[in-house]
C-alpha cells in the first residue's frame, strides 16, 4: 500500500456513501428502538446513536479477509461490515433466520462469511479472543488485520491490560478501537479512570496509539487508514481511541440518571450525521435530491428486513441441545 | 505408586514423560498444535512436563506467557478459531478461576452463541489436586466445577495410557477439552508400551473387575481406590473399580452395567462433598439404577474446609484408601 | 388512526406509571418526539412516538399504573380524518409471527412405575429395592423373610436366601454343608405358590383356548422308537409337546418372554418350565434350557434328571427364574382338560390333558384314534387369541410329524 492510499478519498461519490452509511444506521437503530417497545425485539438491547461515523470511518478501510471483534453494541459494526441487514433484524426477534440462528439476539451477532466475531457481552471479553485471533495470523505470517471494538469501560478490566500486554510483547496484527462515548453504563470515565486519556494507557504498553475525534467521520477515516496500514505493515498492534458519545441511553432500559439532558442535547448538536451533512452541504457536495433518495433506499431496506423477520420461523424447541458440541444433538438429561 | 506390568513391548516411564511424549507427539505431527503457558518454556514446566521441549521446538511453538491467565486462555480461544490448534497449561487449577470468564463465557459459548458459525478446537491442560502440603489455596479440586458447563469436555488422566493418549485425541476435538492432571501422579512410573497411542475420551473404564460393590474414582483418587480394593479383596469383598477417565460427557452405561451387577456403589471424589461430581454420578445411579440397589449410596470425598498446611490435617481432609475401605464395608453391612 | 400503547423498556419492565403528558389532544408530533414521561422502578424515562399525526385522544389517567402494551393515547394519521363512529383501530404491529414457539414439555423418562402389588412386611421393616423386585418376581411373601442388613432391612441376598428355602437350597458351597441333606419346606412352598398364583390371577387378564390334538402318530413314533431303546433312555410322550411348543415358539415368540414394567420382552431363549408334582402336596416348574435346540433323546434325558432332582429337593436357583414359558400336563392320571395359571412373569401356559381314544372323522369315515386336548391360557396384554388359536393349531400340526422334534 501507498502513502496515497492512507488518504481518504474526497470524491462526492465517496463522501455521499459515507452520509448513507452513517444514516442507515442510526434509522436501523431507530426501527429497533421502535420494535423493541413493541415486544418484538426482546432482552437487552445497546443502541449506537452518536458512535456511527467511528464503525464507518474504521470498517470500509478494512479488507474482507481481515477480522471484527465487537461489543454488544455492534450493530452499527455489523451493518457496515457487511452483515446483511435481514438476518440481522431476524437475529434481534431471535428468528432461526437470523444470523446466529436467533441463538444469540442483539448482544451476539456472528457472521463467519463477513469473518464478524461478535457480538460479546462481557466487558473487555473480546479483547483476549482479538489477541488470539491477531496470535494465529502472526504464527501464519499472513497479513491479516484484526479490528478489535470495546468501550471506554473496558479498560478497567484486567483483561484489557493484559491483552495490551501480550499484543505489544508478541507483536500482533491487531487494531484496538477504543470507542470512548465517556461513559460506562452509569458510570462516567472520570469518576473510574485515574487516567482519562485512555490512548495514553496503551502508549504505556508500547503500542503506537492516537486519539482522535469520533464525531467526524473524515478524521476516523483518515486516521483507520494510517492505523490500518500500519498494522498490515508493521505487524504489530496500534491502538485508536475514538472520542464519541452516545445519544441514546446505555440500553433501552435506562433512565440516565447519570448524566444531564442539556448535556445530552448539546452533545446532539454535533452528533456526526448533523456535522457531516451540514460540512457536505457547505462544501457543494450533496444536491437537493440526494437525501431523499439515500432515506428512501434505507427505509426500503429497513422494511424489507423487518418484513423478513417478522415472516422468520421460530426454531423448533426439540432443536434445543444442539450446537453445544459439534457432534450430532446430545439428548436432553445427559 | 506402580501399574500392573504388561506384555507387549514395553519401557519403564513416568506419568510426566508420558505427558510430554504425548506433546512432543502433536507438536511433530501437526504445525498447527503450539503450547502457550506460564513457565512452559526455559523453565521447563512447573511440574518439569514440558522439560526439553523448548530446545526442541523453539519459542514460537513452546511459548512463555505472562501472568496474564485470562489474557492468554482467551488468546488461546482466539487462536483455535483462526485455525490453530493451541494447547493451553494453565498451571494449576488454583489459578484457572483466573481464566474462568473465558472458558465459561467464550469458550464453552460461542458455538451456541453463534448458531454453529465458529467452533473452539482448544485443549487446556491443567495441574489439580492436594498432597503436597500446598496449602488452601494451592490444593483445589475443581473438576466438578468444569463438568458443570455444557459446551467444554472435561478429561481426568489417571492411567500411563490415558495420560499419553488423551491429548492427541483431544486436539482432534472441534470442541474445548480441558485435561486435568493430578499433582500426585507426575511421578508415577510403570511400563507403557512403545507402541502406545491415542485414547477414546468418552469411555469409563473398569479398571479391576468385582461382583459386590463398585468403587467409582477418577484422577488421583484412583490409585486410592485400588488399593483399597486390594485391602478388601484380603477380607472376601471383591470391589469393581471404575476409572471415570471422561468427567463431562459421563459414560452412564458403563457406570450402570457394573451397579446392576453389584447392587452397592460408593463414588471416590477429591472435591468437597457439597456438590461435588460425585453427587453428580450419585444422582445418575438413582435415576438410572434405582432398583437394582440393595443399600444406600455413599461418597468419599474432601471434608468440608480449605486444605489445611500440616500433613495429618492434610491426609485427614482428602480421600483415603482407609476412608475407602471403611465406607465400603459400611455399605455393605461388614463394619 | 393508530394506538400510541405503553412500550416495554427492559426485559424486566412489566408496567409502567404514566406521570406527565407532554403533549395535549390536538397536538402535532413527529416520529421520534418525546411525548410522555414514564415512571419505572429504575426511575423516570421519557417516551416516544413512532407515529407522526395529531394527538386525538388521551386513554389513560396521570398516576395509573397500566402494563406493557396497554393503549395510552390516540394518533391520527396525517389528513386522516377522524371517523364518526368508533371504528375498529387496526394493530400497529406488523403481520404475528408464523408460527408462536411451542412450550413442549422436555421428554421425559418413562417413570418406572410403582408396583400395583405391595409386599406386606411389617411396618418399620426396610426393604431394598433390588430385595423388593426379587421377592415380586419369585411370589416370595416379605413377612417371611429375615432381614439381615442395617437395623433389619430385608437385602437382595435375604429375598435370594429365603427362595432358595422354599424351592429347595443350592447345591451347597462349602464342604461341610455337603453332609446335610437338603430339605424341602414343603409350607413354605405352599405359600410361595399361593403368593404366586394370587398375583398371577390378579394382574393378568388370562384367556383361554382348547384344541384337540390327534397324537396316533406321537403314540405310534414313540412305540417303534422306545422298541430300539434300553429302558432308561425311553422316550416318554411328555417330552413331545414340550418340544413342539418350542419349535412352535420360533413362529410366535410373543408367547415367550417376560412382562415386566408395563411391557413384554420376548426371550431370545427357548427355557421351557417343566410343571413337576412333589409329593406332599408341592409343586414346582423348573427350566429345561434352550429346548428348541435339543434333540429329544437329550431333551427326555434332562427331563429326567430335572424331576428327580426337583422332587429330591435339588433345584439351581437359575432353574426356577429362567422359565420363559410353562407346560403342564397332568400325565396319564390326570383329567382329559387342565386349564392352567400363568406363572408371572412369563404370559402363556399349555395344558396337557390325558391322551383318550375318541371318534375321529378321518377321510370322511370315522374311527377311533388318540386325542389330547391341549389349552392355552394367554396373557390378554401381550397376545389375544386369534394368535393363541394359530399357536396351538402350530403346536398340533407338529405333533403330526414327530419324527422331525
Amino acid at each position: 500500500m501507498t502513502a496515497a492510499a492512507d488518504k481518504p478519498r474526497l470524491s462526492r461519490e465517496h463522501m455521499l456513501d459515507l452520509l448513507k452509511q452513517m444514516i442507515r444506521i442510526r434509522r436501523f437503530e431507530d426501527k429497533c428502538a421502535e420494535l423493541y417497545t413493541q415486544e418484538k425485539i426482546r432482552g437487552f438491547m445497546h443502541l449506537y446513536d452518536g458512535e456511527e461515523a467511528v464503525a464507518v470511518g474504521v470498517i470500509p478501510v478494512l479488507d474482507k479477509r481481515d477480522r471484527v471483534v465487537a461489543t454488544y453494541r455492534e450493530h452499527g459494526q455489523a451493518l457496515v461490515r457487511g452483515v446483511p441487514m435481514t438476518t440481522i433484524m431476524a437475529e434481534m426477534y431471535g428468528k432461526q433466520e437470523g444470523c446466529a440462528r436467533g441463538r444469540g439476539g442483539s448482544m451476539h451477532l456472528f457472521d463467519a462469511a463477513t469473518n464478524f466475531y461478535g457480538g460479546n457481552a462481557i466487558v473487555g471479553g473480546g479483547l483476549p479472543l482479538a489477541v488470539g485471533l491477531g496470535l494465529a495470523d502472526h504464527m501464519r505470517g499472513n497479513d491479516i488485520v484484526t479490528a478489535c471494538f470495546f468501550g471506554d469501560g473496558a479498560v478497567a478490566e484486567g483483561e484489557f491490560h493484559e491483552s495490551m500486554n501480550l499484543a505489544a510483547l508478541w507483536e500482533l496484527p491487531v487494531l484496538f478501537v477504543c470507542e470512548n462515548n465517556l461513559y460506562a453504563m452509569g458510570t462516567a470515565l472520570a469518576l473510574s479512570e485515574s487516567e482519562t486519556d485512555i490512548h495514553r494507557k496503551a502508549e504505556c504498553y508500547r503500542i503506537i496509539s492516537e486519539a482522535v475525534d469520533g464525531m467526524d467521520v473524515v478524521a476516523v477515516e483518515a486516521a483507520a487508514r494510517r492505523a490500518v496500514h500500519a498494522v498490515r505493515e508493521s505487524r504489530k498492534p496500534y491502538f485508536l481511541e475514538c472520542r464519541t458519545y452516545r445519544l441514546r441511553a446505555h440500553s433501552m432500559f435506562d433512565p440516565q440518571l447519570y448524566r444531564d439532558k442539556a448535556e445530552v442535547e448539546a452533545r446532539r448538536h454535533s452528533e456526526p450525521i448533523v456535522r457531516f451533512q451540514q460540512w457536505l452541504e457547505t462544501n457543494h457536495m450533496i444536491h437537493p435530491e440526494d437525501l431523499p433518495r439515500i432515506l428512501a433506499e434505507i427505509d426500503a431496506e429497513i422494511a424489507q428486513s423487518v418484513a423478513f423477520a417478522e415472516a422468520g420461523t421460530w426454531e423448533p424447541v426439540d432443536q434445543l441441545t444442539r450446537f453445544v458440541y459439534a457432534d450430532a444433538a446430545v439428548p436432553a438429561g445427559r | 505408586m506402580k501399574q500392573e506390568p504388561i506384555k507387549t513391548e514395553a519401557i519403564e516411564i513416568t506419568y510426566r514423560e508420558a505427558v510430554r511424549e504425548a506433546l512432543r507427539d502433536a507438536i511433530k505431527r501437526d504445525e498447527r498444535v503450539f503450547l502457550m503457558g506460564e513457565d512452559v518454556g526455559r523453565y521447563g514446566g512447573c511440574y518439569a512436563v514440558s522439560h526439553g521441549l523448548l530446545a526442541q521446538f523453539g519459542p514460537e511453538r513452546i511459548r512463555d506467557t505472562p501472568l496474564s491467565e485470562s489474557g492468554f486462555t482467551g488468546a488461546g480461544i482466539g487462536a483455535a478459531m483462526a485455525g490453530m490448534r493451541p494447547i493451553v497449561e494453565v498451571m494449576t487449577v488454583n489459578f484457572s478461576l483466573l481464566a474462568l470468564d473465558q472458558i465459561l463465557n467464550t469458550a464453552a459459548t460461542l458455538r451456541h452463541m453463534s448458531g454453529n458459525q465458529f467452533g473452539v478446537p482448544l485443549v487446556i491442560r491443567m495441574a489439580t489436586g492436594a498432597g503436597r502440603q500446598l496449602a488452601a489455596q494451592h490444593s483445589h479440586s475443581l473438576e466438578g466445577w468444569y463438568a458443570h458447563v455444557p459446551g467444554i469436555k472435561v478429561l481426568a488422566p489417571a492411567t500411563l495410557e490415558d495420560a499419553r493418549g488423551m491429548l492427541w485425541t483431544a486436539l482432534e476435538d472441534p470442541d474445548p477439552v480441558l485435561i486435568f492432571e493430578n499433582v500426585m501422579l507426575y511421578n508415577m512410573t510403570g511400563k507403557l508400551a512403545t507402541d502406545a497411542g491415542p485414547v477414546d475420551i468418552d469411555k469409563a473404564a473398569v479398571r479391576r473387575p468385582g461382583r459386590d460393590i463398585s468403587l467409582i474414582a477418577y484422577g488421583g483418587s484412583l490409585w486410592k481406590t485400588l488399593e483399597a480394593a486390594t485391602t478388601l479383596a484380603g477380607e472376601g469383598i471383591e470391589a469393581e473399580v471404575i476409572d471415570l477417565r471422561s468427567l463431562r460427557p459421563l459414560d452412564d452405561a458403563t457406570i450402570m452395567a457394573s451397579v446392576a451387577k453389584t447392587r452397592h456403589a460408593i463414588i471416590v471424589d477429591e472435591s468437597w462433598r457439597t456438590g461435588s461430581l460425585a453427587a453428580e454420578v450419585g444422582m445418575r445411579i438413582v435415576e438410572q439404577a434405582f432398583w437394582s440397589l440393595d443399600a444406600p449410596l455413599g461418597r468419599v470425598c474432601s471434608e468440608e474446609v480449605p486444605i489445611p498446611y500440616p500433613r495429618h490435617l492434610e491426609n485427614a481432609a482428602i480421600p483415603q484408601a482407609t476412608k475407602i475401605v471403611a465406607a465400603t464395608k459400611a455399605a455393605l453391612d461388614r463394619a | 388512526m393508530v394506538e400510541f400503547r405503553m412500550p416495554s423498556l427492559g426485559a424486566d419492565m412489566e408496567a409502567g406509571t404514566l406521570v406527565e403528558w407532554l403533549i395535549k389532544p390536538g397536538d402535532v408530533v413527529k416520529r421520534g418526539q418525546v411525548v410522555a414521561v414514564v415512571e419505572t422502578q429504575k426511575g423516570a424515562i421519557e417516551i416516544e412516538t413512532f407515529q407522526a399525526g395529531r394527538i386525538d385522544k388521551v386513554l389513560v389517567d396521570l398516576h395509573s399504573k397500566v402494563p406493557v402494551g396497554t393503549p395510552l393515547a390516540l394518533i391520527l394519521a396525517e389528513g386522516e380524518e377522524k371517523p364518526a363512529v368508533a371504528t375498529a383501530v387496526p394493530p400497529p404491529a406488523a403481520v404475528a409471527p408464523t408460527a408462536a414457539p411451542s412450550l413442549e414439555r422436555p421428554p421425559m423418562a418413562p417413570a418406572r412405575p410403582v408396583s400395583p402389588v405391595r409386599p406386606r412386611v411389617a411396618p418399620g421393616t426396610q426393604v431394598s429395592p433390588a430385595a423388593r423386585r426379587l421377592a415380586q418376581e419369585r411370589g416370595i411373601d416379605l413377612s417371611t423373610v429375615t432381614g439381615s442388613g442395617r437395623d433389619g432391612a430385608i437385602t437382595y441376598a435375604d429375598v435370594e436366601r429365603r427362595a432358595a428355602e422354599v424351592m429347595a437350597p443350592a447345591v451347597p458351597v462349602a464342604p461341610a454343608e455337603r453332609k446335610r441333606a437338603p430339605t424341602l419346606d414343603l409350607g413354605a412352598m405352599r405359600v410361595a405358590i399361593a403368593a404366586a398364583m394370587a398375583r398371577s390371577k390378579r394382574e393378568i387378564p388370562h384367556y383361554y383356548l382348547e384344541h384337540q390334538v390327534e397324537v396316533t402318530a406321537c403314540e405310534r413314533w414313540l412305540a417303534e422308537k422306545n422298541a430300539t431303546l434300553p429302558p432308561e433312555g425311553r422316550l416318554l410322550f411328555g417330552a413331545l409337546p414340550i418340544k413342539a411348543v418350542a419349535l412352535a415358539i420360533r413362529r410366535f415368540p410373543a408367547f415367550n418372554g417376560f412382562y415386566r414394567d408395563n411391557k413384554f420382552a420376548p426371550s431370545p431363549a427357548v427355557h421351557v418350565g417343566v410343571a413337576i408334582s412333589i409329593r406332599g402336596g408341592g409343586l414346582a416348574a423348573p427350566a429345561l434350557h434352550d429346548v428348541d435346540q435339543l434333540p429329544l433323546d437329550e431333551l427326555m434325558r434332562q427331563m429326567r434328571d430335572l424331576i428327580q432332582r426337583t422332587r429330591a429337593g435339588r433345584i439351581r436357583g437359575s432353574e426356577m427364574s429362567d422359565p420363559t414359558i410353562t407346560v403342564s400336563s397332568l400325565g396319564e392320571r390326570g383329567v382329559e382338560t387342565l386349564y392352567g395359571i400363568i406363572y408371572p412373569p412369563q404370559v402363556a401356559i399349555i395344558g396337557i390333558g390325558k391322551a383318550v381314544v375318541r371318534p375321529w372323522v378321518i377321510d370322511g369315515a370315522i374311527g377311533p384314534r388318540s386325542v389330547i386336548t391341549m389349552t392355552l391360557s394367554g396373557d390378554h396384554r401381550v397376545t389375544d387369541g386369534h394368535a393363541g388359536a394359530l399357536f396351538l393349531a402350530e403346536i398340533g400340526k407338529l405333533l403330526q410329524e414327530p419324527e422331525k422334534l
